[in-house]
């Protein structure tokens, strides 16, 4: 990456925040910061300034206000008063110092993901504007055409414009409706960046880092230590400190007891088991916090034999506890199966039929435990059954070659 | 920027006319937010509504509300509110969001 490349990631999003704050405007700001880091190309060729972040600050708002001078339409004194406090701050001023460039990433944030627009606008709008990834990359993150991406972006700003979303961080009461909007909006670009799909290897692994960023980022700068947030990002952590070793070199799915875990990015599973001890220790424990001691009892054991399977069977009930579904249901029976036998955990997998019979991950469950029991024929139907639901290709070849061992 | 807080509810609930306690509480609601709010009526049941239409020039009066719907239009405030935000928070006061649901309208302006 260019020293250029490296301060468009580092910076996007912390400028376009300070300027959509300064310019009430998200297109502008993005058409204003665009600019600046194309007069960037050719004014830094001799070498960045000192500052870079304010430079490019202050070079975009001078090309903001010069848009606004030349629109006709003067109405707004909001505007007209910019350009006045504007023309008493020398540049050279701004060049110097980088506290004029607010930090309002936490706007922007919440902003992008307010629940007044719909969830893949948020998604798409986040990854633009925080993350700075341009529409043809979202695109192609997400296997849809840059028209589809394109569209939802203009939506969600008309919307944000027309219906008055405002540019602020919501006040206490809202917070934690709000929070979790944002936090689903994280994992949602996390789990596309991680779940076993084809497709651009490189654009994957940047969603998974951009998921790590935005959650690292709300642990920095929201005024009250929310412990979900810390949870959110110590499941990332240790979720992508497998990244790894879960593909072979075949670009095959490795499963967590195959893994070489030496493999496994230590210092970032230190990292993720270090958060989820300190959010258990303030309590209030929550979905996202149960999830990551999940995932930090899988990170602790030196060998797949080793695995805490009765903790993790319980943590599993804890969650179905809080969170009612079927699929959760279904991940404690296969926990349970682990830590009390496949044939504990066959009975509440069947249970579970009327709502997760067209899931492919029912059958594949179910198919395991069969195998597991030497119930060959049943196990056999089961895995073919998950073969024709599943629609992913890297799971499909998983399935395929566990039918093809079974069928030996 | 006015909003239009139009409250959605299954009116089978007034077939026998208004909880006092209810209205009681849409009283508290106008009082607290007495200046933001610009108008706002209750409306009679969809069984007194009157659908009019003009197709190529001839006018079409029809009985009932243009669509049957589970939830039918009860009532609506016309607020002042300075953000999206704000009109959401107004919204949630409404003792109809309870029961039924309120669609927040950003009230379009002309230039």
């Amino acid at each position: 990456m260019s020293e250029l490349e490296c301060v468009f990631r580092e910076e996007w999003g912390r400028i376009l925040s300070a300027l959509i704050q300064a310019l009430g405007d998200f297109d502008l700001a993005e058409e204003v910061l665009q600019d600046a880091f194309s007069s960037a190309v050719v004014e830094w060729a001799s070498g960045a300034p000192r500052n870079p972040r304010a430079w490019l600050y202050a070079t975009a708002k001078h090309t903001a206000i010069d848009i606004i001078r030349r629109r006709s339409n003067f109405a707004e004194k909001q505007v007209e008063l910019m350009i006045r406090e504007e023309c008493r701050t020398p540049k050279v001023i701004e060049i110097e110092e980088d506290s004029i460039v607010p930090d309002e990433r936490l706007r922007l944030i919440f902003t992008c993901c307010h629940p007044a627009l719909p969830a893949e606008a948020q998604v798409a709008l986040t990854l633009r504007t925080l993350c700075g990834l341009t529409t043809e990359e979202i695109a192609r993150a997400f296997l849809l055409p840059t028209a589809t991406i394109a569209q939802r972006l203009v939506r969600a700003k008309t919307k944000i414009r027309k219906a008055g979303i405002p540019y602020r961080v919501p006040s206490a009461p809202e917070v934690s409706e709000r929070l979790s909007v944002v936090m689903a909006v994280v994992y949602l670009v996390f789990n596309e960046g991680y779940s076993a799909a084809l497709g651009d290897t490189l654009v994957r692994h940047e969603l998974c880092a951009e998921a790590i960023r935005m959650a690292r980022l709300l642990h920095t700068l929201l005024p009250e230590p929310e412990s979900e947030v810390d949870a959110l990002l110590a499941l990332m952590l240790l979720h992508d400190s497998r990244r790894n070793a879960r593909e072979n070199a075949d670009g095959e799915l490795v499963l967590l007891a195959d893994q070489d875990r030496a493999c496994w990015n230590r210092p970032q599973i230190d990292e993720g088991c270090a958060l989820v001890q300190s959010v258990f220790q303030r309590g209030r424990i929550g979905p996202y916090a149960i999830e990551a001691a999940i995932a930090a009892l899988h990170a602790g054991a030196a060998h797949a034999e080793e695995t805490d399977w009765r903790q993790i069977s319980a943590l599993y009930g804890r969650l179905f506890a809080l969170h009612r579904s079927p699929v959760v249901a279904l991940n404690h029976a296969a926990a349970m199966s682990m830590a009390e036998g496949p044939e504990a955990a066959l009975p509440l997998v069947d249970a579970l039929k009327s709502s997760l019979e067209d899931y492919h991950l029912w059958h594949a469950t179910r198919a395991d435990l069969l195998r597991r029991l030497g119930r060959k024929t049943e196990a056999v139907r089961a895995y073919q059954r998950a073969l024709e639901l599943a629609q992913n290709e890297v799971e499909r070849r998983f399935l395929s070659r566990r039918l093809a061992e079974l069928n030996v | 920027m006015q909003y239009l807080l139009l409250i959605y509810e299954n009116e089978k609930r007034f077939a026998a006319g208004y909880d006092p306690a209810e209205m009681k509480e849409y009283m508290a609601f106008g009082e607290t937010y007495g200046k933001a709010i610009k108008g706002g009526n209750a409306l009679q049941a969809t069984t007194t509504a009157t659908t009019v239409r003009v197709r190529d020039g001839k006018r079409l009066t029809t009985d009932g509300p243009f669509a049957e719907t589970k939830e039918q239009l009860g009532g609506f405030y016309l607020v002042e509110a300075n953000n999206l935000d704000d009109a959401i928070e107004m919204a949630g006061k409404i003792p109809g969001a309870r029961l039924g649901c309120v669609e927040v309208r950003p009230i379009e302006t002309f230039s």
